[in-house]
Formats: structure tokens, C-alpha cells, sequence
């Protein structure tokens, strides 16, 4: 075949091929907010769930959501900075430093309902934390961690090293280098891939099952005690979250509307990846220029 | 002077101390937290071995999966093989479209590459599976039902379902090795009068294959682990199918439906920690692909 009627051809294939990944993406994200936001309405985002009658809501499941989110965060966050500062700043080229890769790699690929079966048979039986959300937040941990470590390791060695060089230069620790110099240039990267995180947490599911539980008891949004069980703010009540609700309902929903609410609530599910999304790139655009005093 | 110094030495060690102790302490978490799984899931998966004397090989090879019947039977092979066939389609299906996505990118439109097709691949890697399991149902059974015999919930759906959720994972991994290729290795083609296409598949596509190949082996390593958008399209009928449109299970599935149902300690249950136990294995076998893949795209 003529070598140009060949290259031709392989960029037409390739145009459509692409054209059709896009196009994928599109149709699915319409389908999901065309099919779902009929049914999103006040009453949808706040009531609480039916079992059998039609007419039921996500209220407390948008609650456990938000709420599992920023118990992980929480956890995470402390943890994840350390051991991904470690790494770029502290770990000598080596045997123990490419364990402790290898490590991360291998605790990020692990699948997610491995996690949630750790997490059942340490968190909720060995520790007796019961189905609760700090035995989900636990379980989401293991999950958010690697992620964290990673995005801290990169964002960290990213710091020029003239910044990091003058900072010692002028007799600083190498501790105060890293919290007062580094840390505020890493930081724009640091936010974007926290709050990306966040929404690849919030979006989870199979590590829930057997952690947070399928269950959320009735709550009382006027009780803001943590510590009585029908609070909202209690962390060892049993909780379902979003995506777990999604997946029962799906599996073994019983109310007539069964359908409609797993739309609705996919939607809303997307709708706030979506928000995550953005709000990353927008807030890490806005550190950045804080940072950096640059337009 | 001598006074001066020697108040600021002591926070200066103290502060390096703290720094140190505090991130080291972070590593210890997440080096206890991997040895902890290990240690737990395998005590239980091989207690099916030890306590309730199933033959690794009946397990592995046993065709039927039959916990409550007398005598019991945990044949595993329909899972595993399930796990295996979902897997490998839906790589099979996303490598070529995710290669092709990350030349257009990268060699034929870097701007609109860039600008466009990123920000959707990254939007497509953000979209929770359950929402990928519940537009599986709602569409990729329907209409697989309506083309093909049979119910339309299978190792069909199942791959094609996990093909898209693995897409980003083999764009962005592609994108990023053909990005990096060095800068003379195109210029040098185009100046012996190759055209755009014998450039890329002859010299471009060649040079990149170990870091395309760990895209493709981290998508299967996603799709090997996951469990809900699967468990809600394949059917979870215990048997290897006869064809792609038969109700069939993996081992994600299995483990989602039954360990609610079974009492912790009892065959039933061991038997599924020993799926977990193989769903762990199978994911360092992934991450050890991956480790002789990357050796060999550094050198």
C-alpha cells in the first residue's frame, strides 16, 4: 500500500477512535444527569429512605457521604504528608527506601474489597469498633493513604532546590526548611490532589460494605451530641453511604421507585465528582498565584 | 556569643528530632498496616486448608461451588476463571482504543490533546463504579440482551462495563510514556521521509511498548480487584458459562453477595477469605509485572 494512503487512513482511524472515547464520556455523564436530575428535587436530597413505599430519599446517605469524607480526611491527611515527606526529604537511596516504595505500591494496588475485609475482621471484630463510620473512615484510610503519600512525595521533590538550599544556607533545620519553605510551594500541588482524592473517597464503595455497614439509623438532625446514638455526629453509629446505597438499591431494592432513586442518586453522586473536580483545579490555581504572587 | 549559640543549638536538635521521629512514625503506620493485612487475610484463608482439610488443588480446580450441601463443596474454578475472562476482555478491549487515544494526544493533536481530550480522561477516571454498575444495568444489558440470545448479564457486560472504568488508567500511563520519548527519535524519522503513521507505528509505538504494556497490566490489575460494577452486571451464577452471554461470577463477586450471609469462623466463610487470599496474591503478581516492565522500559 502507498505509504501516504496508509498514514491517511491511520489518522482517520484514529480521529474516530478518539472521537468515540469522547463522545463515551459525553453520552454517559448526559445519560446520568439527563435521566437523574428529574428526580433530584429538596425533598429527594433531604428525606430519609423508604424500604418499600415510593417517594424516598438520600438525606442521610448525602450526610454519611460528607461526613465519611471528612473522617478519612482527617485521618489521612496527618499521616500521609509524614510519610510522603519522609520519603522526599528524609529516606537515604536504598534497600529500605525502595521497600517502603514498594510498599505503597503494593498497599495501592491492593483491590478495595480486600481492604473492606481487613477491615471487617481487624477494625469491626479484632478492635470491636462494630459497623460504624470510624471503622469505615478506618477501612477508606488504608485506601486514601498511598494516594496521599504519593501525591506529597511528588509535589515535595517538586520544590526547586535553590529555595530549599538558601533555607538551610541561613542556618535553618531541615525540619523548619521542610514546614516553613517547602511545604507553602508544595502546597498548591498538595490541595489539587487532596481534594482529587476526596473525590475518588467519596465515589467508594466496596471497601464500605463491611465496614460502615448497609444500615443508617434513623437520625435526629436536631441532637447534636456525638455521643447519643441517633446524633448525625456520632462516629460509631452504622452508616451508609451514597455509593453503598446506590449498589443496594440496585441489587435488592424493594420500593417501586427503586430505579428512579438509583438515577437520581448516581446524578448526585456525579454531580459532586464533578464539583471535586473543579473545585481542585480552581483552588489549586488560586493557591498558586497566592503563592507564587504571580498573575 | 558562646551563651547565644548554645540556646539556639538546643531547639535546633530538639525541632530535627520531632521532624524525623514524626514522619518516621507515619511510614511505621503504613508499614504495620500491609504486614497486618497479610497476616490476617492469609491466617484466614488458609484455615480453609488447615481446620476444614479442603485440598488446595480441589479448591483451585473444583469445578462446583456448593458450601451448604453434604458433603460441602468449594470449588473455586468458575470464579477464578470468571476473574480471568472479564479481565483479559476488558483489557483487550480498552488497550487498542486508550493506545490510540494517547497518540492522538500526543503525536497527532498535542494542543487540543492537551486542552480536551485530558480533562475527559481524567473526568472519566473519577466516576464511581457503583455509577458504572448502574449504567452497565441500564443500558450494556438491554441492549446486549436485545442483539445477542440470552439475558443479556454476563462475561459480556462484565468486560465491557470494566473496559470503560479502565480506560483512563491505559490512556494516561500511555500518554505520558509517548510524551516523554526522546525528542530526536521523531525528527530523525521524519528527516529519512517517513510518513506521520510508519513514524508511529514503526519507530514511536516499538519504543514505547514495556511502559504501554504496564498501562495495560495496571488495568487489568484494577479490573481483576473490582467488585461492585461487576457483581451488578455478571448474573453471579455459580458455573464456568458456555458463552459470553451466560450468567457467570468472579471472585470479587462471590466475596460481595456471600460474606454478609456466613458466620465468621464456618467453612462457608474460610472458603471466601481463601478467594480474598488468592484476589491478594494475584495483586502482587500484578505489581510484580509491572516492577520487570518498568526495568525494562528504564533501560
Amino acid at each position: 500500500m502507498n505509504a501516504k494512503l496508509a498514514d491517511r487512513i491511520a489518522t482517520a482511524v484514529i480521529y474516530a477512535i478518539s472521537g468515540l472515547i469522547v463522545c463515551v464520556l459525553l453520552g454517559l455523564l448526559g445519560y446520568i444527569v439527563i435521566r437523574g436530575i428529574g428526580h433530584i428535587s429538596f425533598h429527594f436530597l433531604t428525606a430519609e429512605p423508604e424500604t418499600i413505599k415510593a417517594g424516598g430519599g438520600i438525606g442521610p446517605q448525602l450526610f454519611n457521604s460528607v461526613f465519611l469524607l471528612f473522617l478519612t480526611m482527617v485521618i489521612t491527611i496527618p499521616i500521609g504528608l509524614g510519610a510522603g515527606i519522609y520519603m522526599s526529604e528524609y529516606a537515604k537511596p536504598g534497600r529500605i527506601t525502595d521497600g517502603i516504595r514498594l510498599i505503597v505500591e503494593v498497599l495501592s494496588s491492593f483491590p478495595s474489597i480486600v481492604v473492606g475485609l481487613f477491615g471487617l475482621l481487624v477494625i469491626v471484630n479484632v478492635f470491636g469498633l462494630g459497623f460504624s463510620l470510624l471503622s469505615g473512615a478506618l477501612a477508606l484510610a488504608v485506601f486514601n493513604l498511598p494516594l496521599m503519600v504519593r501525591l506529597t512525595e511528588q509535589a515535595v521533590r517538586g520544590v526547586p532546590r535553590e529555595q530549599k538550599e538558601a533555607s538551610l544556607a541561613l542556618g535553618l533545620s531541615r525540619w523548619k526548611t521542610i514546614v516553613s519553605v517547602m511545604l507553602p510551594i508544595a502546597m498548591p500541588n498538595i490541595v489539587t490532589g487532596t481534594i482529587l482524592a476526596a473525590g475518588r473517597v467519596f465515589g467508594e464503595a466496596a471497601a464500605l460494605l463491611f465496614t460502615a455497614g448497609m444500615s443508617s439509623p434513623r437520625l435526629d438532625f436536631t441532637d447534636w451530641n456525638p455521643l447519643s446514638p441517633f446524633s448525625p455526629l456520632n462516629p460509631m453509629r452504622p452508616a451508609e453511604t451514597l455509593a453503598v446505597h446506590i449498589w443496594k438499591i440496585n441489587s435488592e431494592g424493594l420500593a417501586p421507585d427503586a430505579s428512579q432513586i438509583a438515577a437520581g442518586a448516581s446524578a448526585v453522586l456525579i454531580l459532586m465528582v464533578l464539583l471535586f473536580n473543579l473545585g481542585a483545579r480552581w483552588i489549586g490555581r488560586l493557591l498558586y498565584r497566592k503563592f507564587t504572587a504571580t498573575k | 556569643m558562646e551563651v547565644s549559640g548554645r540556646s539556639s543549638f538546643k531547639p535546633h536538635i530538639v525541632e530535627e528530632w520531632v521532624g524525623k521521629v514524626y514522619t518516621i512514625l507515619c511510614v511505621f503506620v503504613l508499614v504495620v498496616t500491609i504486614a497486618a493485612m497479610v497476616y490476617f487475610v492469609a491466617s484466614r484463608g488458609l484455615s480453609t486448608f488447615i481446620t476444614n482439610g479442603v485440598s488446595l488443588a480441589g479448591l483451585l480446580s473444583g469445578l462446583k461451588w456448593d458450601p451448604d450441601g453434604d458433603p460441602a463443596l468449594f470449588g473455586a474454578l468458575p470464579f477464578i476463571f470468571g476473574s480471568f475472562a472479564t479481565s483479559l476482555l476488558a483489557a483487550a478491549i480498552a488497550a487498542p482504543l486508550g493506545c490510540c487515544a494517547a497518540v492522538f494526544m500526543t503525536q497527532i493533536l498535542p494542543g487540543v490533546g492537551k486542552k480536551f481530550m485530558q480533562p475527559v480522561i481524567e473526568l472519566l477516571a473519577g466516576i464511581p463504579s457503583v455509577v458504572f454498575g448502574f449504567v452497565g444495568l441500564s443500558i450494556v444489558v438491554p441492549v446486549l440482551r436485545a442483539v445477542f440470545p440470552g439475558q443479556g448479564i454476563g462475561i459480556a457486560a462484565g468486560a465491557i462495563v470494566l473496559s470503560i472504568m479502565i480506560l483512563p488508567t491505559i490512556t494516561t500511563i500511555a500518554a505520558d510514556a509517548l510524551a516523554s520519548l526522546p525528542f530526536g527519535l521523531r525528527e530523525g524519522s521524519f528527516a529519512l521521509g517517513a510518513t506521520r503513521w510508519q513514524t508511529i507505528w514503526r519507530i514511536v509505538i516499538p519504543t514505547a511498548l514495556p511502559s504501554l504494556l504496564t498501562g495495560v497490566v495496571l488495568g487489568m490489575s484494577r479490573a481483576f480487584g473490582e467488585a461492585l460494577a461487576v457483581q451488578m452486571v455478571i448474573g453471579n451464577a455459580p458455573h464456568i458459562p458456555r458463552s459470553l452471554f451466560e450468567s457467570a461470577s468472579t471472585l470479587t463477586s462471590v466475596i460481595t453477595l456471600d460474606m454478609g450471609n456466613t458466620i465468621m469462623g464456618s467453612a462457608h466463610n474460610n472458603a471466601l477469605w481463601s478467594l480474598a487470599l488468592i484476589l491478594l496474591l494475584m495483586t502482587f503478581v500484578f505489581v510484580f509485572v509491572v516492577r520487570m516492565l518498568e526495568r525494562r522500559s528504564v533501560r
